[in-house]
């Protein structure tokens, strides 16, 4: 039953169901503390606690589905036994296909550690093989080790996993290791030593989103593993979950970063995306992309839409997953002709319009070798997040026969979930952050942050993306922040008026009634989103963003502080709002620094139209000391030598690249 | 007839003044007969959607139907067969054909 039919039933408004507890304080003292718990979070705390630490773990939901984890299915750029993939390809086919702008340095630390980080999930309990011979015989299956592959079945290093057995067997990890698991607690502010902007990182505070009950963690090392910010230009008042991003991935991250003084860099990175509410369910249309590659596409009339290369030849279904002679190797996102796999005619949508295929194309997934429509529609659509009971199994009891029918593609009829081949979309309000690889926090070879004692994993690094880069960085972060900890003898020591200002600040929204124009929320996250596309969309000048920095900044300071919450589920809304709208205005002040449009970035200006010109290849910094605005540069290279970096950083480190003393 | 004076109407029920309900209203229909109250499904709902019933033992109550991402782990982890079904809202549902005889149906 849903809340009506509870106050038909009983007569009455339905009260809220749980103790509310605002103001009761829970202190919690621990040598680690993870700020959120999706498969980067849990991995950090995994290591953390292996090392001998205490360890306390929170999320804003139960983390045994929490963060990734309804699922994935690809688990990439892994060097192994079955491929001949170096670390160095792994972080070179980003760099090229971003033209710099990709985190060379966690991307290195990730392939370096990925296969070990692969096998240590699969001794939890995760499936990474195909044990049960279900692919035997198929040509992306290594016979050997069992593993099975995708996008390109001769260089193996991009690996297809049941990941929806990952996270209850990572969560179920940290349980047996003794990690403290805080559920539906979320972080909302860094402590500092003296309560200071910018000074090291003491513990954290959180709240309870059921109960409205306040957290203080005091720490000795933190990390941040809250992935990144995701709902600036986009929000529906009704259909808020109907979007490709979880609805409460709202950047509480880098907003509480972002108060603290922790330094980020390409927050002006977003691009074009389709307005919320209009989605289908992700992966349950017939498709071309991602999770879907390599199916094969027909028209209303059966005849079939080809999978071309680079070079423009048409490519039968069995060579989609195998580079064209002279290509180095197929990575899974790259549209760079150096690694990019077959994929459909880039002017697919001129050609329907003319007439050549008619609509709707329909995913042919009957007429493609077994092993392939097995392993798409079973393994991949199964495995990746939501669609093992959305797609696969609710499909089924609907009738759908992976074997007799073809499904559905509406790409060309809009809506499809991901971005669309029709061009001018890029000159439309609706932009999203990126698709990973956006803007978070920057950080050094040992994955801290520019403030001591402050880690950070997976999305919430700069150009963070993927989960086998949040398990593999989890882990690395979590030793890391384990071995500064460990060296430290005592407990650091919290700022009072600290704590007492974010209290106040946390249940502001509780303790006035709701104003008289009643805005709430879901108001104020329209009307942010609207300032967002209007002032900071496909196409920007500095008077256009200087506008929308004061509309929002008139939104955060006059609106905001009428803002009532009625129950402690409703005040994590207010303040998640309250997040977003900090983070529009961090976007616009990076938007304002850099002065000229990229192409990588999705930035276009009209004031300074020149697309990436040399002097801005570079990556433009942002951090608040003493509550201003302080903007800065970091070269695309800041990592340095990879190889020598890593094992400067990494002496004792043993694995599969570390065989060899 | 309608007994105008106590709002009631001509099946007994009370007509109340409910604000529309924002859209999709069910993501997840629980089926009463089945469901033994375990709240796994409130537990493991990563937005929480749903929430414990206050009287212990009976199905969880959907309070914030329009926040669903449908992930359904709640279904994933219901202990009862068929008790907890997750729904597509209709715009949302797909079209197949059968290739052989080209029968068009939908999810």
């Amino acid at each position: 039953m849903n809340w009506e039919d509870v106050v038909r039933e009983s007569g009455k408004p339905m009260e809220w169901p749980y103790p509310v507890r605002y103001g009761v304080v829970n202190d919690v003292d621990v040598d680690v503390v993870v700020l959120g718990g999706g498969p980067g979070g849990c991995m950090a705390a995994i290591s953390a606690a292996r090392k001998g630490c205490t360890v306390a773990l929170l999320d804003k939901a139960y983390p045994k589905r929490s963060g990734g984890g309804s699922g994935f299915d690809h688990w990439l750029n892994t060097p192994n036994p079955a491929s001949n993939i170096t670390p160095e390809d792994c972080v070179e086919w980003e760099a090229v296909t971003y033209k710099g702008y990709s985190n060379s340095l966690s991307r290195y630390i990730a392939a370096r550690e990925a296969y070990d980080t692969l096998l240590e999930i699969e001794k939890m309990g995760a499936k990474v093989r195909d044990l049960d011979d279900d692919f035997k015989g198929a040509p992306f299956r290594d016979e050997k080790t069992k593993f099975v592959f995708c996008y390109d079945y001769e260089n193996r290093f991009q690996f297809r996993v049941w990941g929806a057995t990952f996270k209850p067997a990572i969560f179920n990890e940290c349980l047996r290791l003794g990690v403290q698991v805080f559920d539906r607690v979320v972080a909302t502010s860094l402590l500092t030593e003296g309560g200071k902007q910018g000074a090291r990182v003491v513990g954290a505070t959180g709240i309870n989103m059921r109960t409205g009950e306040f957290y203080i963690f005091r720490a000795k090392a933190t990390i941040n593993a809250m992935s990144c910010h995701q709902t600036s230009w986009r929000f529906s008042t009704e259909s808020i979950g109907l979007d490709m991003f979880k609805p409460n991935i709202t950047g509480d991250g880098p907003a509480i970063m972002w108060r603290a003084g922790v330094e980020l860099a390409q927050m002006e990175r977003s691009r074009a995306a389709v307005p919320p509410g209009y989605e289908y369910p992700s992966y349950g249309t017939g498709n071309w992309w991602n999770t879907w590659h390599p199916a094969s596409m027909v028209d209303a009339n059966g005849k079939e839409v080809p999978y071309v290369d680079a070079g423009g030849n048409v490519v039968p279904v069995e060579e989609r997953c195998r580079p064209r002679p002279g290509q180095k190797f197929i990575a899974e996102r790259s549209r760079d002709p150096q690694y990019s796999k077959p994929t459909m005619l880039p002017d697919l949508a001129d050609r329907i319009r003319k007439g050549e295929f008619v609509l709707p194309l329909y995913a042919d997934l009957a007429g493609m070798p077994w092993y392939e429509r097995k392993v798409i529609w079973g393994l991949m659509v199964g495995n990746e997040g939501r669609t093992k009971i959305p797609v696969l199994l609710n499909y089924a009891a609907a009738g759908f026969d992976a074997q007799r029918d073809m499904l559905q593609n509406y790409f060309t009829l809009s809506g499809e979930p991901y971005p669309s081949m029709d061009a001018t979309l890029a000159l439309g309000p609706y932009r999203m952050e990126a698709f990973g690889n956006g803007g978070e926090v920057v950080v050094d070879w040992d994955l801290r942050t520019n403030l001591e004692g402050l880690y950070a994993v997976g999305d919430a690094i700069l150009a963070g993306n993927y989960y086998y880069h949040a398990c593999a960085t989890g882990r690395y972060a979590g030793r890391k922040a384990a071995e500064y900890a460990l060296k430290l003898n005592d407990a650091p020591s919290i700022d009072t008026a600290q704590i007492e200002r974010e209290k106040t600040r946390v249940y502001a929204p509780t303790e006035r009634k709701p104003g008289k124009d009643w805005i709430d929320w879901k108001e104020l996250r329209f009307a942010g989103a609207r300032a967002m596309q209007n002032y900071c969309g496909g196409l920007r000048n500095e008077g256009l963003m200087k506008t929308g920095l004061k509309w929002i900044r008139d939104i955060k300071e006059e609106h905001y502080p009428e803002t009532y919450a009625s129950n402690p589920h409703i005040l994590l809304r207010v303040l998640e709002t309250y997040n977003i709208l900090t983070i529009d205005e961090v976007i616009l002040q990076a938007c304002l620094a850099r002065k000229a449009s990229s192409e990588v970035l999705g930035h276009f200006r009209q004031d300074c139209p020149e697309i990436d010109p040399p002097e801005w290849r570079k990556w433009v910094t942002i951090k608040q000391a003493d509550g201003e605005t302080n903007i800065g540069e970091l070269p695309l290279d800041f990592h340095g030598n990879l190889a020598g970096n890593y094992e400067a950083h990494n002496p004792d480190y043993k694995g599969y690249m570390k065989k060899k003393p | 007839m309608k007994n105008e004076k106590t709002q009631v109407d001509d099946h007994g029920q009370k007509c109340y003044a409910f604000p529309n309900k924002p859209t999709p209203g069910m993501p997840v229909v629980i089926d009463e007969t089945k469901c033994t109250g375990c709240n796994k499904c409130v537990n493991i709902c990563t937005t929480d959607v749903l929430v414990a019933n206050p009287e212990k033992g009976k199905p969880p109550i959907i309070v914030y139907p329009e926040e669903c991402w449908y992930a359904g782990c709640c279904v994933a982890e219901c202990p009862a067969p068929g008790a907890l079904t997750m729904r597509h809202p209709l715009m949302m549902r797909v079209h197949y054909k059968n290739k052989e005889t080209g029968e068009i149906n939908r999810v």
